[in-house]
């Protein structure tokens, strides 16, 4: 029932390959002179070079011009999380620039060469920035720094190993001599591409791992900046729009007599699914759409309940399941000893970023540009130009920085939205989505529903069953991933625990809730299932009275890094140290562990609960550690931010399906931490030389179980369903 | 006609007299520093200074302004708290997604403004108001402590 | 033994009279505008110019305009309709003590609404609260009030809403228990608190006061929720617009008392809030009172809204003991005030302060000032625990509104702000319990 789809992208069929098999292709001459290179993602799929700009290849990250100017084009879009610094550092390390030399550019839809490799579309999301690109973007910069030593080195007639580079200079110390790379520019676009460049020591680096200032932040601070809402075009019109209330509705009659006498007010467009005003400025828009009377058709969704919707998880969550994991025989293993089960309902979630849904387009019947900040600019053409029948070719996306993804701009309804309006109007238009539309129109966290079971014996888990119920996002995002009845991100945190339990049984079951539409929220799969896990474990610890960390370090004799991280936390936090005692109230303190996203985590948070119910977030302890850091600072604000975003959700986070519509609509009913909510918060980063992991989202989900199992700790209370009920943790009250 | 003093500069605008300041500001005089958050004065995006208070210009109707100074983002800068405020943004890395720190910044300053060695009740008093959903709320916290201190 | 029975006697008789006395008294009450000088006249009698009807200004237009406004000044719509529906066509619940009653499609459905209605039927249901078929009318249908409406005017109402286009739908049953649900039992309420009388001015009162009186008394209802209820649920005219309620909303003492009332009120402050739902510095008018603003008061002629002022200000003062002195001016910073309220202050400073401001002056328009304001010195805080829940005007008006807390907060914390609120702005701090939130909100 979801219009607006977008045709998803045909993800090749090595969509899990492997780093090994990228190759680099040749550099070729930029326009104005200077050097392009490019990096080839998937072998056999080569880029071929593109003609359309007077013979410059663009499939590039890396531009020289003449003039010295570097820039990096940079494939993953920033939202906040830092990743353009990463990724000019990742190639500034290996050019020998210094970021202050470096200019960056969003990347143009294309997914072959701005495509992540994890995904092998372009797609910035799941904390894979930083996986995906580490090596790339370094092959990048190494290989465009040889060849502009092979360039001097061939103008000096030198050896090039004789040359040396700094700050965007060659030297060749030997001879006394130097030349900047704006001067080699041209000579090293003529230079074969090293099939093997080589990639410093990290040892060497003087870029990585350093607390490096970020780019994009000067901007920021001064309104400078300019993100997609920010836009403004000669001639532009605003406007506004109310898609049907109830999912999947339609609109049955406008009448717009009262609207024509709003100041300002200059059409309405009125599609099947929506309405929008145009106006001169917001306001006439906004004024407009309120002076509409619209009839709609709600259709089948119009009696569509929150609890209903729940219930009905709950049935299915009783069906068969497919086997996600299996290790051993835990179905066997749970058939008699010491057995214990819980299970927990997540709730629907918004994303609400701060950046309310917009986008601006301008039509012109064979070709339609759009400028809009997106985490997916491939989908976002493939969609805008499937809604309007032209190619993908034929619409331009211009792509700004982000306020604020959380996951919500991997989808491009919004964008779709936009170009179906642009198409029925003069001219460009900007249309922006009040937040009540952005609440309520919004692609939210599934609910999930999540069964498990667990043996303990001799003070261990032995068997462990987790069986998670909830609907496939990916199979409808990125179709080819969805394999054998398996959604791999359904069940991400589910599987491949770090625990070593000895039987493993977890199952998927998928239900579809086809009456709200969902979408991947900051955390993803992990979100739910690393809740569930967590708060299980440390209910069982509670059960068998042995202590929760001490319970978890008896099941990670496999995962040295886990281990790391809890030890830490437990240290940081002062574990072993008794809490104070509250003035008033009750005093809980809990931990979790996560391994995910390449990355592993643990954390300590404190709570109390007054007799009120009213619970405080006291103090955070958070411990990463993350492999090869790029940026301490960044990660160190990640964590910060996605805890915070985090406590959010877990004290305040409800989305409530009524009459199949959306309850909440904006910051006052849809409630988001504040500042006079936080915790102290502390972060500790574990230095290591692994493989970088993701930071984005860890935070987000470990945080969630470790406050919960604080609240438990305090109250002895069980909460099934999320976010924390605390009429439920009034002293006394019964559950 | 509408007559605003927007930044040190005389403005007239031709827009109905219940118009929020922020759609003006953004739409009809094209500065769009000033974000649109929520429209309903929860979440301070479109803080400006209006004779130097802080207040939400999404729910300030722009014929009650009259001849009040209007300050936004754009020229915080050259006024001495709102150039330590955003120094001190940048010297600690505040900005994440960075939609919400117009606000944040303009709230900071105001606060700073009268309160020059404000405590953390006086943080959330003036700041609890202004929402970032990145999260950066740990290091607004130092970041107006640290501003305090560059005296 | 004897001396017994006939003790028992006496004393059986004793109550009984006592019983009538009692009952005498609560039936027997003074008319709506017997507190003012003069003997009232029927309107065929009285020589002034027609304090009944359509303002002058309408005097020559046509028979539905001059339909519409009566309709309006009567607010039939605002109980008429539901939330969001089509106006008129009833279903609006009602949660009384008892049990929920839906209001009526009025619109000229023959079926679901009152297209078979004759004007008899009409003016019988209007001033008698008797339907057609005899089915007696709840009294929540203010024909208390209306009764003293003319027949010219009733008719006109009733030719407005056969004018419009009927709308079909069903209005459902009411929900009360027994014995509320025995309509009969209206009948004897309606012999005794409904006079049946048509307005009757008073020759020695002005002509503007005799135009205030009907607009006020026949037309506005306003004695309906701003007066008292005995314990038969009739208005209780000797504790005249002393107070009542509405919806769960106070309607607060509109009497001439200057601590208690709205003595101290100017005649502008009085049009203004009549007129705008708001007066600076006095209050802005939320729940039902807002409602009346908007879909009936703000419609009125100006010159029909100073003869309410100029009869309102002559309903004699009498002193609500529960509602104090308002407070003057509250602190500006934030660490003045009150200091046992965390969770209030907390929320406060979140939610409240960027419209309300620290000193409850109001930050960005004047009807989010809250100092000076009735409900903030209500040691109660329902109404402020109302506005809490249910917000303050709407999104679609063009104005700054204040929007409805009530899906994401909960009993404690509504009841935390407003204890807060009353403590900082008001006189005296309330102590509003969650349960009687909880309550506030099932009404809602
Ligand atoms: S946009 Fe004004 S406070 Fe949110
Ligand atoms: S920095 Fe993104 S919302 Fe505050």
């Amino acid at each position: 029932m979801l219009h607006d789809r977008p045709d998803p992208s045909p993800a090749s069929e090595d969509a899990r390959h492997g780093l090994s098999r990228r190759s680099l292709l040749g550099a070729g001459v930029a326009i104005g002179g200077g050097l392009l290179l490019g990096v080839e993602l998937i072998g056999g799929r080569s880029a071929q070079a593109k003609d359309t700009e007077g013979g410059a290849r663009f499939n590039a990250f890396v531009r020289v011009g003449r003039d010295g100017a570097i820039t990096l084009i940079m494939p993953a879009v920033e939202m906040g999380q830092g990743t353009y610094t990463m990724q000019a550092t990742l190639i500034a390390e290996e050019l020998d620039v210094d970021l202050a030399q470096v200019q960056v550019e969003h990347a143009p839809p294309d997914q072959k060469d701005y495509g992540n490799p994890i995904f092998v579309a372009q797609i910035t999301g799941g904390s894979t920035s930083t996986m995906g690109w580490y090596l790339p973007l370094r092959t990048a910069g190494a290989t465009a720094r040889a060849m502009l030593v092979g360039a001097a080195a061939a103008g000096w007639h030198v050896d090039p190993a004789s040359l040396r580079t700094e700050n965007g200079v060659v030297h060749d110390d030997a001879n006394g001599r130097s030349a900047p790379y704006g001067a080699l520019a041209d000579r090293a676009a003529t230079i074969p591409a090293p099939r093997e460049p080589v990639l410093k020591d990290p040892k060497a680096f003087r870029l990585i791992g350093k607390p490096l200032k970020r780019i994009d932040t000067p901007d920021k601070v001064n309104g400078k900046v300019q993100y997609g809402i920010d836009v403004m075009l000669p001639g532009m019109k605003f406007a506004t729009l109310a898609a049907c209330p109830v999912f999947g509705g339609k609109v049955a009659h406008v009448d717009d007599t009262q609207a024509k006498t709003v100041p300002g007010f200059r059409q309405v467009v009125v599609l099947d699914d929506l309405v929008a005003v145009v106006g001169d400025h917001m306001w006439a828009a906004k004024q407009g759409l309120a002076a509409l009377a619209i009839e709609w058709d709600y259709g089948a969704n119009a009696n569509v309940m929150q609890e209903d919707l729940y219930a009905a998880q709950a049935r299915a969550a009783d069906g068969a399941g497919v086997t996600a994991q299996k290790v051993g025989d835990a179905p066997g293993h749970l058939k008699d000893g010491a057995t214990y089960e819980q299970e927990f309902e997540l709730p629907y979630l918004a994303h609400a970023p701060m950046e309310p849904i917009n986008g601006t387009a301008h039509f012109k019947g064979d070709a339609c540009e759009i400028w809009v900040g997106t985490q997916a600019p491939g989908m976002a053409q493939a969609g805008a130009a499937a809604a309007l029948g032209l190619k993908p070719e034929q619409v331009t996306i211009n792509n700004h920085l982000i306020g604020g993804g959380f996951g919500r701009r991997l989808e491009v309804d919004g964008v779709i939205k936009v170009a179906r309006i642009a198409q029925h109007v003069e001219g460009p238009v900007k249309i922006v989505w009040t937040r009540e539309e952005d609440i309520q129109q919004e692609y939210f966290r599934p609910i999930y529903h999540d069964r498990l079971r667990a043996r303990v014996e001799n003070g261990r888990i032995t068997a462990w069953h987790h069986r998670v119920t909830g609907p496939s996002i990916i199979a409808r995002w990125l179709p080819p991933a969805f394999q054998k009845g398996i959604d791999p991100d359904a069940v991400d945190g589910a599987v491949n625990q770090p625990y070593d339990f000895d039987n493993i049984l977890v199952e998927y079951i998928r239900h579809e809730t086809p009456q709200v539409p969902v979408a991947f929220w900051r955390g993803v799969g992990p979100n739910s299932n690393v809740f569930s896990a967590e708060r299980f474990i440390s209910h069982i610890a509670h059960q068998v009275g042995v202590d929760p960390v001490e319970f978890r370090r008896g099941m990670l004799k496999k995962s040295p890094r886990a281990l790391g991280v809890l030890n830490l936390a437990a240290e940081k936090a002062g574990w072993d140290t008794p809490l104070a005692t509250p003035e008033s109230g009750r005093a809980g303190r809990g931990v979790a562990l996560l391994a995910g996203f390449g990355s592993f985590l643990a954390c300590v948070a404190e709570v109390v609960v007054p007799d009120d119910g009213d619970v405080q977030i006291k103090r955070i302890v958070c411990t990463a550690d993350v492999g090869q850091m790029v940026n301490p600072d960044t990660l160190t604000a990640q964590i910060q931010g996605g805890t915070i975003f985090g406590m959010s959700a877990i004290l305040h986070g409800e989305i409530t399906i009524d009459h199949g519509r959306v309850l909440q609509s904006n910051f006052h009913d849809y409630r988001v931490l504040r500042i006079d909510e936080m915790p102290t918060i502390e972060t500790y980063l574990v230095p290591s030389t692994e493989k970088p992991g993701g930071i984005g989202e860890p935070g987000t989900v470990v945080v969630q179980p470790a406050i919960a199992n604080a609240v438990f700790n305090a109250t002895g209370v069980q909460l099934k369903r999320m976010p924390i009920n605390r009429a439920l943790l009034v002293k006394g009250a019964k559950a | 006609m509408i007559q605003l003093t927007i930044n040190g500069e005389q403005r007239s605008v031709d827009v109905p007299p219940d118009m929020p300041l922020l759609w003006v500001l953004r739409d009809v005089i094209g500065l769009t520093g000033t974000k649109f958050g929520c429209g309903i004065a929860q979440c301070g995006a479109c803080t400006v200074h209006v004779e130097g208070a802080a207040l939400r210009s999404c729910q300030l109707p722009v014929g009650s302004v009259g001849d009040r100074k209007i300050t936004t983002i754009e020229a915080i800068g050259e006024t001495a708290v709102g150039a330590k405020i955003q120094k001190a943004w940048l010297d600690l890395e505040v900005v994440q997604c960075g939609y919400c720190q117009s606000g944040q910044i303009m709230s900071a300053a105001a606060l700073l403004a009268s309160n020059p060695s404000p405590d953390d009740a006086d943080i959330d008093a003036a700041m609890a108001g202004n929402i970032c959903r990145c999260g950066t709320y740990v290091r607004i916290r130092e970041g107006i402590k640290h501003a305090a201190r560059s005296a | 033994m004897r001396r017994l029975t006939l003790w028992i006697g006496g004393i059986i008789v004793a109550v009984g009279v006592a019983v009538l006395g009692v009952f005498g008294w609560i039936v027997g009450q003074p008319g709506p505008t017997a507190f003012a000088k003069g003997s009232p006249v029927d309107l065929a009698q009285y020589k002034g110019p027609s304090p009944v009807g359509v303002p002058t200004e309408l005097a020559g237009a046509d028979p539905l305009t001059r339909g519409k406004y009566l309709t309006e000044a009567a607010d039939c719509e605002a109980c008429h309709t539901i939330k969001g529906g089509t106006p008129f066509a009833g279903g609006r619940a009602f949660k009384l003590p008892f049990g929920t009653l839906y209001t009526p499609n009025i619109t000229p459905d023959p079926e679901t609404g009152i297209g078979k209605w004759s004007d008899a039927d009409f003016l019988k249901a209007v001033h008698k609260g008797i339907a057609p078929g005899g089915t007696r009318l709840y009294p929540a249908f203010p024909y208390a009030s209306y009764t003293m409406l003319t027949d010219e005017d009733v008719l006109a109402i009733k030719a407005y809403l056969f004018s419009l286009p009927p709308v079909k739908q069903e209005t459902p049953p009411n929900t009360f228990s027994f014995p509320y649900n025995q309509r009969w039992l209206m009948a004897f309420w309606g012999a005794f608190f409904n006079s049946d009388k048509r307005f009757r001015p008073i020759p020695e009162q002005s002509p503007q006061w005799n135009r205030g009186a009907y607009l006020v008394e026949a037309l506005a209802h306003c004695g309906e929720c701003h007066s008292p209820r005995n314990l038969m649920q009739a208005m209780n005219t000797r504790q005249k617009f002393a107070g009542g309620e509405a919806e769960g909303w106070t309607a607060y003492n509109i009497t001439q008392d200057r601590v208690s009332g709205i003595g101290t009120w100017s005649a502008e402050d009085l049009a203004g809030y009549l007129a705008r739902g708001h007066a600076l510095g006095r209050g802005t008018a939320s729940g039902p009172m807002r409602e009346a603003v908007e879909l009936s008061l703000s419609k009125l002629s100006p010159r029909d809204i100073t003869a309410m002022v100029a009869y309102l200000q002559t309903v004699p003062a009498i002193r609500s003991s529960q509602l104090p002195e308002m407070a003057g001016p509250a602190p500006a910073a934030h660490k003045q005030g009150p200091a046992d309220n965390p969770m209030g202050k907390r929320l406060f400073e979140g939610n409240c302060v960027s419209c309300h401001a620290w000193n409850g002056q109001g930050a960005l328009v004047e009807e989010a000032q809250l100092t000076g304001n009735r409900a903030v010195n209500d040691v109660t805080a329902t109404n402020v625990a109302q506005m809490i829940l249910s917000g303050v005007g709407t999104s679609t008006s063009g104005r700054p509104y204040m929007p409805s807390f009530a899906a994401a907060y909960t009993d404690r914390e509504v009841a935390s702000v407003a204890n807060y609120v009353t403590a900082r702005f008001g006189s005296k701090p309330s102590s509003i319990t969650p349960e009687e939130v909880g309550k506030l909100r099932a009404q809602n």
